[in-house]
């Protein structure tokens, strides 16, 4: 995912404003504990809000939350 | 599309091709006749087209015949009717009317607000009342297998519709859309395919997991939503709605793929069924994120002209999943099938 032309020198790493912290992948992310989790996705979302159920994986937690019944409180499909 | 009892379990009934549905009006009457031989040509019926509903079971299904032509087509047709210029004229006509109704009924207030229609689709409601929040909360096991069945028109060929974008597109936008497509097709791991995750489901739920096992017991409301993709899949000329589209589906899945899986969870849903879902909420929580900054912002970047049509696809996809969402639970508050036929020994309570 690069947002320029130019051949990263490094591991590219994105910062989502409010949201998570996207690294490529596959990655071993080391936890408070001392334990590992990976993930081998192309890119991975680390949660960055710590709100996530799948931490330390985004889940989309950190989305702002509205009142049922507000216009943007809307039917969607449930996987793509 | 009905398959043999036999192979509606397993590997035979994945790789099995649909037999033509059955007719639902004038429109898909002559599809199917011309794909089975029969003898009034498609041209009779372009007359009937402009009066049809855009929204309605005949026009509906014959789209999706026509459709399918392009995916794996059926048995016993011929796969060069693909290309038979008659149907092409009919197809075209009947997309010609589906589109002119979404673009009327899709909010287009803000057409070249890409920004603004991705930024609603970024909240979730605290106490939401979707289709999920009710398999979530208190939906009843026959709604979740209702739901599975009208689900299956799209996820046994999910992400297809958008492979056909990849050679409409160019540098960033192509190169990111690809590497979500790899995701949805396994990551290299044929077992991994989320088409093969959906079959696994409703195997896993006691469901018909066959290849457009449940197309004929499908309403409009449910063929309108795979349509939508197919129409701006195969048209380069709509690459910008479909590019909004997939967006739009990517980022509303992952929270309620969770929603999703403790449904299954609460009324009884096996690991393979889980799975399905379990694997949305991380996957689209990063496919979000790349459709969003990569697929579309490099599209907009090469093509800025195109921003109305990714609010079309945004809008159009929003339309059409609220009137779904209107039928399903409209159908399962009155305790009455939202197919056009209850599965077997689950007609209401
Ligand atoms: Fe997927
Ligand atoms: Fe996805």
């Amino acid at each position: 995912m690069t947002s320029n032309a130019e051949r990263p020198k490094g591991t590219r790493v994105r910062v989502v404003p409010g949201g998570p912290v996207l690294v490529e992948g596959p990655v071993e992310v080391v936890l408070d504990d001392g334990s590992t989790v990976t993930s081998d996705r192309f890119l991975v979302a680390l949660c960055a809000c710590r709100r996530s159920r799948a931490f330390p994986f985004c889940d989309t937690s950190h989305r702002r939350r509205v009142r049922s019944g507000a216009p943007d409180d809307k039917e969607r499909p449930a996987a793509d | 599309m009905t398959v043999q009892q036999a192979a509606t379990r397993g590997p035979a009934a994945r790789a099995a091709v649909p037999v033509p549905p059955g007719a639902r009006g004038p429109l898909s009457r002559a599809v199917v006749e011309t794909l089975t031989g029969g003898p009034p040509g498609p041209s009779d019926a372009l007359g009937a087209v402009a009066s049809a509903d855009p929204y309605g079971e005949d026009l509906q299904l014959a789209l999706h015949t026509c459709f399918e032509l392009h995916y794996r087509g059926f048995a016993g047709v011929d796969p060069d009717r693909e290309w038979d210029p008659d149907l092409l004229r009919l197809r075209g006509a009947m997309e010609a009317v589906f589109l002119d109704a979404l673009r009327r009924d899709a909010d287009l207030r803000d057409p070249s607000d890409v920004d603004g229609a991705l930024d609603e689709l970024l909240v979730e409601p605290v106490d939401g009342h979707g289709v999920t929040h009710h398999l979530q909360d208190e939906g009843e096991r026959w709604h979740l297998l209702e739901h599975a069945a009208h689900r299956s028109v799209y996820h046994l060929k999910e992400a297809d519709p958008h492979a056909w974008v990849v050679p409409r597109l160019r540098g960033r936008a192509k190169t990111a859309l690809v590497a979500v497509q790899h995701d949805e097709f396994g990551g290299g791991r044929p077992e991994m395919i989320h088409q093969g995750l959906y079959a696994d489901l409703l195997d896993d739920l006691g469901l018909d997991a066959s290849y457009g096992g449940y197309v004929d017991a499908a309403p409009a409301v449910t063929l309108a939503t795979v349509n939508m993709m197919s129409m701006f899949g195969l048209r380069r000329s709509l690459r910008g709605a479909l590019v909004g589209h997939f967006a739009a589906a990517e980022i509303t899945t992952a929270p309620s793929a969770r929603r999703m899986a403790r449904a299954l969870e609460r009324l009884g849903g096996g690991p393979r069924a889980l799975r399905f879902y379990t694997e949305h909420i991380e996957a689209d929580a990063v496919h979000e994120q790349v459709l969003r900054y990569d697929v579309i912002g490099g599209l907009l970047a090469d093509e800025p002209d195109l921003a109305p049509d990714v609010v079309l696809g945004i809008r159009a996809t929003n339309l059409l999943e609220d009137r779904l969402a209107g039928h399903l639970l409209g159908c399962w508050r009155a305790d009455r099938t939202s197919l056009r036929r209850p599965l077997p020994g689950t007609v209401g309570r």
